[in-house]
């Protein structure tokens, strides 16, 4: 590793003089949601002089709900991602509460509501852990290419793999029992759901859950062990020093379903406390640049160079002063602990950090499951309609906002989101800076390198763009072009991950 | 609820175009179903894509039948055998039928059910648009030929219909 400041990382941005500079993509990023393409300018001694993470689809989230009556909102905006639609369900839920007036659901409607996203939260991160980034983990990024995949997983870890499927599934379970259908739900309706729970429906959940808690305690060991074994290593890899954000309750506890903005400084301190959410366009404000589809938030109280920020899982862990589980509290803890009550910066701690959010959903579902509300009747609140609803969640990359304004006939004429992914998008960035300038400066650039660089990505699991899926939509490929974008040499990663030419 | 024999894996996002065409055909051979022109052997399964834990929607079953858009079938339809295959979708949020079959083998340590695969041509895929004509025109063909293999769900049937 080198001592490369945070501000010669930033640097690599823009190249200082782009001509005669050798052009590296790698396009598609592998094993994140959707497409990205990180460029890299060499210079002719292999120095790295730039370095983005782009991303190549523009979504148009907003032109695809403006017009739409609000009450289809919930339903409609599950289509925006394949990957988290629940996610987008509840946000959109929560923001037409507000368009109807109520800024309190019955304890049913809150708590069906909390158990579902507390679904959405265990099976996105079991995913993510137990196949998408373990294979990086398990078996080093200098290992074979062929092995570092699910079904490299699979051979040497088998029941490790199978509690990632199983956990998962169970994820889901929770959700299409509470929204009714495995996709397209349609529980959270204005002002509350339009299902609870029956008792059949408890106990068929409750069966599995001391082995999914089981399993979850020990994904957050494995987790824990995994960033240990090579401590220096997970410390220093892609590390930046950002500034963290998330939504915290009333007491500072971790809160994913609704609170009020927090805010750490990079050094710990805390810059926004308990702000009511629908003020959010007062301290986060959105950078465009030239060069990518996404946007680049910041605080506004620091401005654009200085108020980049994290979300996510490990924003969530810093910043929140305590779970109210016990077992992700005491995980917490510990986790905690590591940075003697800093601030935990490595950004490989994503992965640690998430698996003590899955084991909190677990126990979460398992308290909520427990808790007679959830079989309720009283399921709707009715208020006074208003022209503005904001909804806010922690979603499993991180807070999603959506914000909506309709007109008298109930029809959106504006829409903005802000997904968990836009926020990290500067810190992606950093940490290609920062492991293009650690990893691959002034040396033969070769594939474990390269997936070094998609290995910082991954930690943020980020998702870069929507289920578009459809066959033949998956190439993989790695060019090498001159300044004048005339390929010099193409690679190709084969279904074994091996390269050919 | 009793598994049935042959599991229908339609996979796509309504709101992306020519994505939809999987969960439009799923709709018709649910009418299908719901009329009872076609045995009550079908347990459809409708996704925006398929992921690790469709292996166990799979278990038990004597057949699958997926269905998806395809950037690269040939018109109006593909009708195929397919086999359980590793590709570059293994490592992402998205696999293909094939690599969701290797998974299969790995976590359950059987061989996958017999499974088919239509691919129906899709030509635009951007968010809010409708299906396109041409797409709509495979969409009609691919429902012809559904409703002719779904009343029969015996493997040696399935494989006589597949394309010399």
């Amino acid at each position: 590793m080198t001592n490369i400041s945070d501000i010669e990382i930033d640097r690599l941005e823009t190249a200082q003089q782009s001509e005669g500079l050798r052009r590296i993509a790698i396009d598609p990023v592998s094993r994140v949601e959707g497409h990205g393409k990180v460029t890299l300018l060499l210079d002719e001694n292999d120095k790295v002089q730039q370095a983005r993470l782009h991303i190549v689809e523009f979504r148009g989230f907003e032109k695809f709900i403006q017009g739409r009556p609000y009450w289809e909102l919930p339903v409609l905006v599950q289509r925006l991602c394949g990957i988290c639609p629940v996610s987008h369900h509840l946000a959109a839920g929560k923001a037409i509460d507000q368009l109807v007036g109520v800024d309190e659901l019955t304890p049913t409607a809150d708590k069906v509501r909390r158990l579902m996203h507390f679904g959405q939260l265990l099976q996105s991160h079991a995913l993510h852990f137990f196949h998408l980034c373990s294979p990086d983990l398990l078996f080093g990024i200098n290992s074979s290419v062929a092995e570092r995949n699910v079904v490299g997983v699979l051979n040497a870890h088998p029941e490790l793999a199978k509690q990632g499927v199983l956990l998962r599934k169970f994820g889901q379970e929770v959700i299409r029992v509470t929204a009714g259908k495995r996709i397209h739900g349609s529980s959270a309706v204005p002002g509350g759901v339009n299902k609870s729970l029956n008792k059949e429906e408890r106990d068929y959940l409750l069966k599995d859950m001391d082995q999914m808690i089981e399993w979850s305690l020990a994904a957050v060991a494995t987790s824990k062990s995994l960033f240990m074994q090579d401590l220096q290593y997970s410390r220093d890899f892609a590390r930046i020093q950002t500034h963290m954000m998330s939504l915290t309750g009333k007491n500072g506890e971790m809160d994913i379903y609704h609170g009020g903005l927090r805010v750490k400084t990079v050094d710990g301190n805390t810059l926004l406390d308990q702000v009511d959410y629908r003020d959010y366009n007062k301290h986060i404000h959105e950078q465009v640049k030239p060069w990518s589809y996404m946007k680049f938030p910041y605080l506004t109280a620091l401005g654009k160079k200085e108020g980049a920020y994290r979300v996510g899982p490990l924003a969530r862990l810093n910043v929140c002063d305590s779970i109210n589980t016990e077992l992700a509290e005491a995980a917490r803890i510990d986790f905690r602990a590591f940075a003697d009550g800093g601030m935990v910066q490595s950004t490989l701690a994503y992965h640690w950090a998430r698996m003590i959010e899955l084991l909190h959903c677990a126990e979460g579902i398992r308290d909520l499951l427990h808790d007679d509300d959830i079989l309720g009747t009283d399921l709707v609140v009715k208020g006074e309609m208003r022209s503005r609803g904001i909804g806010v969640i922690e979603a499993p990359r991180g807070t999603l906002f959506h914000d909506y304004d309709i007109n008298e006939d109930g029809l959106v004429t504006r829409a903005n989101l802000i997904v968990s992914t836009t926020s990290n998008n500067r810190a992606m960035n950093q940490s290609v800076r920062r492991v293009a300038a650690d990893l691959l400066d002034g040396r033969e650039v070769t594939e474990p390198l390269l997936n070094q660089i998609e290995v910082s990505i991954r930690a943020y699991d980020p998702c870069l763009s929507c289920a578009t899926h459809a066959l033949g939509k998956m190439p993989l490929e790695i060019e090498l072009l001159d300044a004048e974008g005339k390929r010099v040499h193409r690679l190709i990663k084969d279904s074994k991950g091996q390269l050919s030419e | 609820m009793t598994l049935k024999p042959v599991a229908v894996l339609g996979y796509g996002n309504p709101s992306r175009g020519d994505d939809a065409l999987a969960p439009l055909l799923l709709e018709h051979i649910q009418q299908k179903l719901n009329k009872h022109l076609i045995p009550d052997c079908f347990d459809l399964i409708d996704d925006f894509q398929l992921q690790i834990e469709h292996t166990l929607d799979m278990q038990g079953r004597s057949q699958i039948l997926f269905i998806d858009a395809s950037m690269n079938a040939k018109e109006p339809f593909e009708f195929s055998r397919i086999h359980a295959a590793q590709d570059d979708s293994i490592s992402s949020h998205a696999l293909s039928p094939v690599a969701l079959l290797s998974v299969y083998e790995q976590v359950h340590h059987e061989p996958a059910p017999s499974a088919f695969l239509i691919a129906i041509p899709g030509y635009r895929f951007e968010l809010g648009e409708a299906l396109s004509p041409k797409a709509e025109a495979n969409l009609h063909q691919a429902v012809e030929f559904c409703d002719q293999i779904l009343i029969n769900t015996d493997l040696a049937y399935w494989n006589s219909c597949l394309p010399a």
